[in-house]
């Protein structure tokens, strides 16, 4: 049981493991609202949207971009699943507006549905990096 | 009879090509390597995700309400087959059998009277099924040029088929895959992907005697989580077949060098013997001649 006051977080993504470690708190963009986890929170499972995860412990905050997932929260602490996950702190703003310019062309440059349909995920997908950084 | 200058280019076109099956052999070993990796990263995920999927479900069992995934179409008619085998060859046996695999599974299904459709995955599976049931492929999905497998390629995969299913194409859907057991032992296995059977066994979180909140609803959570599911499974079945991949094609690259080494040997040998026949051949000759004289 966390005795110590904090709050054990554990990030999973379909390929690998992104994060694991003590924390104080975890705020998550809830389908139904955000909300933030602190330890010894009720057990709890909800569908997370696009957004920003910010993990708050001690005087560091850190934001990483979530597509999208399952939060649980259990007596053990909480686990997010998520299907597409971003550091925010690793992300180079000038590549990313780099990439968002070129996601732009693509959407414009598109010849059939499909590929037009690709290209206009992958820049929903940016925007949104964009506007959770 | 071969001439000593043909046992020469032979031995050196010999030497060539174990040279290349060793460096394969090598490449396949590194890239093994990285493949169970990759394969054990994605478990944490797959586990949790089998263990929601498992706590739900017998939460929702016979409801109406579960979610059509959980439920099947409530036919039992349309089988799809789902074949997923390698881009590349030179790996043995690898994926002739799971070929024959799925070639057992069509064959008992259709026997049973179901209608049976497939749904290739890589290149190798599509080129042997084609011969016999190309009249019953339904699509065929390649990840030619995909360097490293991931989420990607299995929502990729996960996508068709739930579409499919929500179109009534099909009613139930196999998987089959090779299951990586060890270096040396793949098994070809058949596992159902539609309808989500519930998995047993997994861990299911401990909720500490508290009572679970879900939020929108335990179907609302379970209809978005079981495509994820589907997604997990399939991504974990293609990370096995390429650590198994490489692991045939390592043996297979092994058994070819051996090969290439005891044809060189013998090849050696015969054009010692030619060599030395050549050789008393000629002294024969010459004291033939220093007699004659």
């Amino acid at each position: 049981m966390a005795t110590t006051g904090k709050l054990h977080f554990s990030l999973v993504s379909p390929e690998r493991a992104l994060y694991s470690g003590e924390v104080d708190q975890v705020v998550v963009p809830g389908v139904d609202g955000q909300f933030g986890v602190l330890s010894q929170h009720a057990p709890f499972m909800t569908v997370i949207q696009q957004g920003a995860i910010r993990i708050l412990d001690g005087a560091s905050e850190r934001k990483i971009y979530v597509g999208g997932g399952f939060a649980d929260v259990t007596p053990q602490g909480l686990t997010i699943l998520a299907e597409d996950a971003v550091d925010l702190a690793k992300l180079d703003a000038a590549g990313l507006e780099k990439d968002l310019q070129n996601a732009r062309e693509d959407v414009r440059d598109a010849k059939d549905a499909d590929v037009k349909a690709a290209a206009e995920r992958k820049l929903a997908r940016l925007e949104a990096i964009r506007a959770a950084a | 009879m071969a001439s000593l200058k043909d046992f020469r280019t032979r031995i050196a076109s010999v030497k060539s090509t174990q040279k290349i099956t060793k460096a394969m052999q090598m490449v396949a070993a590194a890239k093994l390597k990285r493949a169970q990796e990759a394969a054990e990263a994605a478990r944490p995920y797959s586990e949790k995700v089998a263990g929601t999927v498992a706590n739900l479900a017998t939460s929702v069992q016979g409801s109406d309400a579960a979610p059509k995934l959980l439920r099947g179409s409530g036919n039992d008619q349309v089988h799809l087959v789902v074949v997923a085998t390698s881009e590349r060859g030179l790996c043995g046996g690898f994926n002739t059998n799971i070929v024959k695999k799925s070639r057992e599974l069509i064959v008992s299904l259709q026997a049973r009277g179901k209608t049976v459709k497939i749904l290739t995955v890589g290149k190798k599976g599509r080129d042997q099924l084609k011969r016999v049931y190309s009249s019953l492929s339904v699509g065929h999905i390649e990840f030619a040029g995909v360097r490293t497998l991931g989420a990607a390629q299995s929502a990729q995969v996960s996508h068709k088929l739930v579409e499919m299913f929500d179109a009534g194409e099909f009613d139930v859907a196999h998987l089959v895959f090779s299951r990586f057991k060890s270096v040396i032992s793949q098994i070809a296995t058949v596992q159902q992907l539609i309808p989500v059977v519930a998995p047993e066994g997994v861990a299911t979180s401990d909720t500490g005697g508290g009572v679970y909140t879900y939020e929108p609803g335990e179907e609302a959570i379970l209809e978005a989580l079981l495509p994820r599911y589907l997604d997990s499974q399939i991504l974990g079945a293609l990370l096995e077949n390429a650590a198994g991949f490489y692991g045939a094609q390592m043996g297979a690259m092994d058994n070819a060098t051996r090969n290439a080494g005891d044809l060189i040997k013998k090849l050696t040998l015969q054009m010692n013997r030619k060599r030395q026949a050549m050789i008393t051949t000629e002294l024969t000759e010459i004291i033939a001649g220093a007699q004659a004289v």
